[in-house]
């Protein structure tokens, strides 16, 4: 019997009828490559939330090889000098070892954390991007609830990781951190004695950080993660309404092979841009702090971004104890309310929120297009309310530095912030709706009137008017006008949207093709030279 | 299944035979789309084959990677050959980290740009249409699960047999606690242990020996080392006395001026500390009763303590009284007086609770 000759181009389809005999995977496999995307730039911002948790576990993984997460009172003799001799716990002398004494440690550190700050404002603004669009509608309210969880295990993710470093700053948040859970009414001692192990600081707090940083916490970040975008598959992608964009479909772009290549392509520019931030920009530069004691801070103490609206809230608190008259007398301290009760009211406010929207409009309805702030001016103006009151409190927790770098009184920053915390959200409030209904109305106007030309026509009885360029053919009136319905999309509001500049040449340098011509439009003659100027009959001569 | 098809595919009610030779593969992978509810409609190379951009493009794309290759080898050699050990003064290693942050961006971003702009110019462009099925409610599919599950109710018996389920549930109940026991029980700890809460490490040790008040390098204090208007940090003479095992005792020690201290002493005698100061000596504790952070910014002129936390003041001169900010009291005053020696001492432990409030304070 001859020999069968080994083909090496048969080797693919061979391989994978092999697959497909065991698996069955050929079908649905079809079916992933083939899924339809709908594209709009903003539609990327939870991805570049996705891409830091992808570069977090790369740089984690490696910094927990170095980091050795025990209080244990060591002596510093290590290659950074200042602080040799100096007695720190293990945590910190390990950080400095990181940062000094294993190669490329300092970048990896430097990378972690600014992949943790974009992790964070990724996941803002994308939050934002859901809620200003109406993304959380039925049937993504449980995505909603999950985003928003999302954002508060990130934010112990980021509070329990920078306080592992154990230096003078992060000690001091633990030392706020410790406070916060004593002022919770009847358990607060109990809790901060549990979870520290004894009085602050006890000697296990950084251990149990640690393993609720590495392993609780993510665990449930790619837990949530996972459901996240497992949602987004099966529900699939909201879309922006438009041409042929309706509630029942996706326009947009099969998965393979462009759509997957732009995601790999973004995926390789967010990793590299937070390579050139860990390694170009300083940040959290623990040897300058120097260990953590309990009787040592510095002015201008902020935490990462995130908290910052939680110390502006705590600043802005008025000195408001309650006391408790029974028995020997128990008291309610001020710190309580803006950093447990709020915290807590923004987490209910922000998870119920799709559904107290959709109870008060009374809307039982699935929604898979999206609006336009503009369109949604009641829900816009509340957004722009709460984006203030976090503005506000951000601000705040930034206020010792704004007074200093600015010379205002300390104190007339606080009550800044304290009238403005009441007085810039409703504002706020007040001015999107406004802004909102302008948007929409000149929309409307542009889809009753046509485009602005710039051409100013003067009538025979000496009238001025500038002529519009109808979006539609004339409905039989005189003056010209089409009948065009409100969609909520983009409206042409300027000529060269028209066409009417003709395509823009490509090429940078040069051009790389001859252009073509410019498409006419049956209303315009071609374009020709200029005719000569004829003098305009004002009365009153050019010169 | 197959009606659906049909209905989204007017072009083609029968399925196309995909063995037919005569089929292009893009008809195969159309024919794919439209058995996925999937109607491809705009498809368009955005260069076409040999053309002058094509090429150009290719160059860019190319060129891109060729960079990553380049930056990545720069890495490389950065990482192993550049001089990255910290030396105080000299200056190479300041460069490592910024060397290697560079050349890591400059290949991921080129690698990143690469493919993005072969995704993006040399494919083609498309759109399109994938039914969502929506509002199309499989209400049969949801009678026969929904029927399914009662029936597997209806087997097991729980209506005709409650016994079971309370039994169940009862014997249930204690199994999640006793998971929970560990975790609870192994964590949870007595704050109120040695009453450490309402202690210092100014407590007089055994047989009321008075403890000294001592600077951060444990040497003990004279009254004449402190000047006129000035402030000093000291902590408690015993053991550890000077770390973060004693986390609530350092305290500020502040030589007031005499129109200060005579101000000083009148309101210390209104909250029934009239002989806590020793001269014109006051020491307050130096743990904020706000949130715990070291109140530590003494503006000499207005006697006033800042707490650069959340910035609450307290009025030394009247009792450490809270001023401004969130703080709602005021800083416990430690008794001092000065032993035979010279040193000084605390007379006693605070006599009000250090730190942060909490419920059961009073």
């Amino acid at each position: 019997m001859k020999r069968r000759k080994f083909d090496l181009a048969a080797t693919p389809g061979k391989a994978a009828v092999g697959v497909d005999d065991r698996f069955a995977v050929a079908t649905p496999l079809r079916k992933l490559l083939n899924k339809v995307f709908p594209d709009h730039w903003s539609f990327l911002l939870g991805e570049i939330a996705l891409f830091s948790f992808i570069v977090l576990l790369l740089t984690g993984v490696f910094l927990t090889f170095f980091f050795e997460p025990a209080m244990t009172e060591v002596v510093y003799d290590g290659s950074y000098a200042p602080l040799q001799g100096t007695p720190m716990s293990a945590a910190y002398a390990s950080s400095l070892d990181i940062s000094f004494d294993v190669r490329g440690g300092l970048v990896m550190r430097q990378m972690h954390h600014w992949a943790a700050l974009l992790f964070m404002a990724a996941i803002v603004v994308h939050m934002l991007r859901v809620f200003f669009t109406g993304a959380f509608r039925k049937p993504r309210e449980t995505n909603w609830i999950i985003g928003s969880l999302l954002f508060w295990v990130g934010f112990l993710a980021g509070f329990t990781g920078y306080s592992l470093p154990d230096d003078g700053l992060s000690g001091t948040g633990l030392r706020i951190a410790s406070a916060i859970m004593l002022s919770i009414p009847v358990i607060g001692s109990w809790v901060t004695s549990s979870v520290f192990g004894g009085e602050f600081p006890g000697t296990i707090i950084i251990s149990r950080f640690f393993i609720a940083h590495v392993l609780l916490i993510p665990g449930l970040l790619v837990a949530l993660i996972s459901v996240h975008l497992g949602l987004v598959f099966k529900q699939k992608h909201t879309q922006w309404p438009g041409p042929g964009r309706t509630n029942n479909n996706v326009v947009g772009e099969r998965m393979f092979p462009r759509y997957a290549l732009k995601q790999g392509g973004f995926f390789m520019v967010v990793f590299g841009v937070i390579a050139l931030m860990g390694g170009l920009f300083q940040i959290n530069p623990i040897w300058l702090f120097g260990p953590y004691e309990a009787w040592v801070v510095s002015a201008a103490s902020q935490p990462d971004w995130y908290v910052m609206f939680l110390d502006g809230s705590t600043r802005l608190m008025p000195a408001w104890e309650i006391p408790i008259p029974i028995g020997d007398g128990y008291v309610i301290p001020p710190l309580f309310w803006p950093t447990v009760v709020l915290p807590g009211i923004l987490v209910g406010l922000s998870t119920m929120y799709p559904f107290l929207e959709a109870r008060h409009l009374k809307d039982r309805k699935s929604h898979n297009l999206l609006e336009r702030p503009r369109d949604a001016p009641a829900r816009t103006a509340l957004g722009a309310m709460a984006v203030s009151f976090y503005i506000v409190l951000t601000l705040s927790g930034a206020n010792d530095v704004i007074a200093d770098k600015f010379q205002i009184s300390l104190n007339a920053m606080t009550w800044a912030g304290r009238i403005g915390l009441l007085v810039v959200p409703p504002l706020a409030y007040y001015v999107t709706y406004r802004l909102c209904l302008g948007l929409q109305q000149h929309d409307r106007e542009v889809l009753a009137h046509g485009v602005e030309t710039g051409i100013i026509r003067r009538l025979p009885d000496g009238r001025f008017v500038e002529v519009h360029q109808p979006l539609s053919a004339s409905n039989g009136h005189a003056d010209g006008h089409g009948q065009l319905d409100y969609v909520g999309w983009v409206v042409p509001k300027k000529m060269n949207r028209l066409g009417a500049l003709g395509p823009a040449i490509r090429g940078f340098f040069y051009p790389i093709e001859k252009p073509v011509e410019a498409p006419v439009s049956p209303g315009h003659p071609p374009v020709e030279a200029r005719p000569e100027r004829e003098e305009i009959g004002s009365g009153e001569s050019r010169r | 299944m197959s009606t659906h098809t049909e209905h989204q595919a007017p072009q083609g009610p029968e399925p196309l035979d995909v063995n037919d030779p005569k089929l292009t593969r893009f008809d195969i992978v159309r024919e794919g789309a439209r058995r996925d509810d999937i109607e491809i409609v705009h498809y368009e190379p955005q260069v076409l084959p040999g053309t002058k951009a094509e090429r150009r493009l290719t160059r860019v794309v190319a060129g891109f990677f060729l960079i990553t290759g380049l930056a990545a080898t720069a890495f490389l050699a950065i990482y192993i050959w550049w001089p990255w050990q910290y030396e105080a003064g000299r200056g190479g290693d300041k460069f490592y980290t910024p060397l290697l942050g560079f050349t890591l961006g400059v290949a991921l971003l080129a690698v990143g740009f690469g493919i993005l702009t072969w995704g993006k110019k040399l494919l083609p462009k498309e759109v399109s249409i994938q039914d969502r099925h929506e509002g199309q409610v499989d209400s049969e599919g949801r009678t026969i699960t929904g029927q399914t599950m009662l029936y597997m109710a209806d087997e097991l018996g729980v209506k005709r047999r409650p016994l079971l389920g309370i039994s169940l549930l009862a014997g249930l109940a204690p199994v999640a606690a006793v998971a929970a026991a560990p975790l609870v029980g192994g964590l949870i700890s007595q704050p109120h242990k040695n009453n450490q809460m309402f202690t210092t490490g100014f407590a007089a040790a055994e047989g009321g020996q008075r403890i000294r008040l001592v600077r951060e390098d444990g040497r003990p204090i004279r009254p004449a080392d402190i000047s006129t208007g000035g402030q000093l940090t000291v902590f408690p003479g015993i053991d550890h006395g000077v770390s973060n095992r004693h986390a609530d005792s350092p305290t500020l020690l502040i030589h007031l001026r005499d129109s200060d201290a005579q101000e000083s002493r009148r309101a210390n005698e209104k909250v029934g500390h009239g002989d806590y100061m020793w001269g014109n000596y006051a020491a307050f504790s130096k743990i904020c009763t706000h949130a715990g952070c070291p109140a530590s910014l003494y503006e000499q002129q207005t006697n006033r303590l800042l707490c650069p936390c959340h910035q609450s003041q307290f009025l030394i001169t009247d009792n450490a009284r809270p001023i401004f900010g969130p703080a709602s009291r005021r800083l416990p005053q430690l008794p001092i007086e000065v032993d035979s020696e010279g040193f000084f001492v605390a007379k006693s432990d605070y006599t009000e609770t250090v730190g942060p409030d909490f419920w059961e304070r009073p």
